[in-house]
């Protein structure tokens, strides 16, 4: 058993954590916000140059060739900033499903400029009816003599007011809730029919609305193989859980350093407050809550990428679980002991809560996770091991 | 960083397996499983056999008979002896004051008692809380006074633990009345059997006789019997009582309750349904499972870093809150799992050697005694809110 970061891991910490601490001040986030895009192009490109971007991609492709373990550190960075560039939606889900899915030409045409920083992706998954059931796609693929003919609707697609390509789900087969008979396909932005009504999010990043009206693309725009896209789905959306696990945990860090510090500066009755005993108490059950979530954001991280799939469901499930539970927790405690400037737009404390609000909504939150945690039987062998 | 065992940890926990398979007597491993009392002569026979392999003192110094392991093979070793049904080691003598003995006893008592306390021919007890006292231990009363070679004990203890089957107690007792509330404790070792140490049974709520009050009445004592320096008492209970904490939390024995608990839950159905497959049932354990993922892995964490050579802090005293916790959750959804049947109260049923036909399915009898004797662990060894006035102030600077 070993903790410990590898001389890789300890570099992209001290890399990403430069990056937060001098250039993604709470003050230059909220400028961000305000901006057209809602993030920065500039920040990106230097994300880019850091090599944060191909953190994953292999180093034939122009990254580094890293695991999902050295991704997390990152990720975990990015969520003390609260850095609202698409770095989930397309580093870990569309470069991610790339990865895995495509075949040669895709990923020597798309992984580079994901790597270089030329290119947005979304992964447009749900659906407005389909809740957090993966299974559930009515978005119909049908076979034309060149290509295929999308029509549906995809729903709160992360990222997808600015991709630059969106990788969309949809039935080649099947019924609506089969596993079976579901294909991928990259679909540019532009192509006629294809409507992205784009939206800020409560935590203040970027999704849209999407829609598919006979959409056409060709043959090469599948991705992966044709009906047999869910082992990938579900894949893919296991390792955003994990991605946003490693974001929450360093979310989570740093809300607490601002209570914590709140607590030891603000006087009331002539006294810091953090001298009562009471709020002694709720600080100390939302370090263990941290804590307890740095655990399985770690387990998670480990399993993200397992080719035993029942392991990694109940691991990423059993962490979803407790991020959504200890976000929660904090995220509510952080504002009680603040008092009213907690509830501000001014102030930090209130943007960290609405994140970790936002990472309890996505992918399935803690209840959904507990039934799919009890669902699953036990791996066979030691629960950490 | 790998969250796997190395191929050598996973050897010793199979050898530690295959041994306790081949020595834990099956009658004891039943009695343990079912959650009955076991017998003074049973848990001394098990101390002696952990002796005689060279596994009775796991966290004791090589020196003095440990076996010399890795943190992470001590914690494997819980761990498998939790799974497997062994007896809880009893900590009085092995983690309580073995320890104070080995780091601040004189020559002469380390010489005597700590072999004794390897094979168990002493039954140690803990004479620290008296009535009045309880968390604020530093608020004792009972004074000890010397009078030519003899510590004159005056006072009374409370909660003392198995006191019954003891025939020494370590105990603090004031011996400068006049110096300030921490300075002017000491420790000092009675033999129970000395004249004037009466001992009354304290039964609790789950209808056990497991703590006792212990009177004294002008005992005396040997005057080597004080360990250490006279005033020191309360820096060496500091030093026991982190020695107990790490201990509290009682990872791998909730993780084998958790088995039992959905064995159970499978065996007691609702409508012909197993418990287990109903969806509040199952949400219940999968919510009490996945906290205790976590703070194994949290355990795990902190063992890593102390083998890396980090000196364990005040982050342990969380292992024991939300330790705690959990093993309240657990003993609460075992009783609900059986439903009416946490209602008969039968408390012969829990004890040694009890041959009588049991009332509802025989694993029924000990869970709702056991929910009720369960509440005292967010109590002893400091109670979970004192556990947490310590994270505030040595972890978050409060």
């Amino acid at each position: 058993m070993d903790f410990n970061l590898s001389d890789t891991q300890q570099m992209l910490r001290d890399t990403a954590a430069r990056l937060i601490r001098e250039r993604y001040g709470f003050e230059e986030r909220a400028k961000l916000l305000a901006s057209e895009d809602g993030f920065s192009r500039k920040m990106w490109a230097t994300f880019a140059e850091l090599g944060l971007l191909g953190v994953e991609i292999p180093e034939e492709h122009g990254g580094i060739g890293g695991t999902f373990q050295d991704l997390a550190i990152v990720l975990e960075a990015f969520g003390r900033g609260m850095v609202v560039e698409p770095f989930i939606p397309t580093v870990v889900l569309g470069a991610g499903l790339i990865r895995a899915a495509g075949n040669e030409a895709q990923k020597s045409e798309l992984l580079p400029r994901v790597a270089e920083g030329g290119m947005f992706l979304a992964f447009a998954h749900g659906e407005p009816r389909s809740r957090y059931s993966l299974t559930h796609v009515e978005t119909t693929a049908k076979r034309e003599a060149d290509g295929y003919r999308l029509d549906g609707a995809k729903a709160v697609v992360l990222g997808g007011d600015c991709a630059d390509r969106l990788i969309v789900s949809a039935r080649t087969a099947g019924k609506t809730s089969d596993r079976d008979g579901l294909s991928l396909f990259l679909v540019e932005r532009g192509a006629p029919g294809l409507k992205i009504r784009g939206y800020p999010t409560v935590d203040g990043t970027r999704a849209a609305e999407v829609m598919l009206v006979g959409v056409r693309v060709p043959g090469s725009a599948l991705l992966g193989p044709e009906g047999g896209a869910f082992p990938f789905i579900e894949q893919t959306i296991d390792r955003g859980i994990a991605a946003l696990c490693s974001e929450a945990v360093g979310n989570m860090q740093a809300l607490n350093e601002v209570t914590l510090d709140y607590l030891k500066t603000r006087t009331q009755f002539g006294v810091p407050i953090g001298s009562f005993q009471v709020l002694q108490h709720h600080m100390v059950d939302m370090y263990i809550a941290h804590e307890q979530a740095r655990s399985m954001a770690i387990l998670a991280a480990d399993r993200a990428d397992s080719t035993d799939a029942q392991a990694r469901t109940k691991a990423i499930s059993a962490a979803k679980v407790q991020i959504g539970r200890s976000g929660r927790f904090i995220g509510q405690w952080a504002i009680q002991l603040h008092g009213g400037i907690g509830t501000t737009m001014e102030y930090s404390a209130g943007h960290y809560f609405k994140r970790l609000t936002a990472i309890d909504r996505t992918f399935g939150d803690a209840d959904f996770h507990l039934t799919r945690f009890a669902n699953v039987p036990s791996p066979s062998g030691r629960g950490s091991g | 960083m790998d969250l796997n065992y190395t191929p050598e940890e996973l050897a010793f926990a199979d050898e530690v397996r295959q041994w306790v398979r081949a020595n834990l007597p099956p009658e004891t491993r039943d009695r343990v499983l079912q959650h009955q009392h076991l017998g003074k002569e049973e848990q001394v026979e098990w101390q002696r056999r952990l002796h005689a392999r060279g596994w009775g003192a796991p966290h004791w110094p090589k020196e003095y008979g440990g076996p010399g392991w890795t943190s992470v093979q001590k914690y494997l070793f819980d761990e498998v002896l939790s799974e497997e049904g062994a007896p809880q080691a009893l900590p009085f003598g092995l983690s309580m004051i073995g320890p104070v003995l080995i780091a601040y006893g004189s020559q002469k008592q380390k010489d005597y008692y700590l072999p004794r306390i390897l094979r168990m021919d002493d039954w140690w007890c803990q004479g620290f809380s008296e009535p009045g006292s309880g968390s604020d231990l530093a608020s004792l009363r009972m004074k000890a006074e010397l009078d030519g070679d003899e510590w004159v004990l005056n006072g009374q203890k409370t909660w003392t633990t198995l006191g019954q089957y003891a025939n020494m107690i370590f105990l603090l007792a004031r011996t400068d009345p006049a110096a300030k509330k921490q300075q002017g404790i000491s420790m000092l070792l009675a033999d129970m059997s000395t004249p004037g140490i009466t001992l009354r049974p304290i039964i609790t709520v789950d209808g056990a006789h497991e703590v006792n009050e212990v009177f004294f009445d002008n005992v005396r004592v040997p005057k080597e019997n004080i360990v250490g320096q006279p005033g020191m008492g309360w820096s060496y209970a500091k030093f026991l009582l982190g020695h107990e904490r790490t201990n509290i939390a009682r990872i791998g024995r909730s993780k084998a309750e958790l088995a039992r608990l959905k064995k159970i839950a499978t065996e007691e159905k609702a409508d012909g349904v197993p418990l287990m497959e109903t969806p509040g049932f199952r949400e219940k354990v999968a919510a009490v499972e996945i906290e205790l993922m976590a703070l194994e892995l949290t355990n795990l964490r902190m063992i890593a870093a102390e083998q890396s050579g980090q000196a364990p802090g005040a982050e342990a005293n969380m292992l024991k809150i939300k330790g705690s916790e959990i093993q309240q959750t657990l003993t609460e959804l075992m009783m609900e799992a059986v439903g009416p049947y946490a209602l008969p109260y039968n408390p012969e049923a829990r004890e040694h050697g009890w041959k009588g036909e049991p009332i509802g399915p025989a694993y029924a009898a000990p869970l709702a005694p056991d929910y009720f004797n369960y509440r005292k662990v967010t109590i002893y060894g400091g109670s979970n809110e004192i556990q947490r006035n310590i994270l505030a102030k040595a972890v978050l600077g409060l």
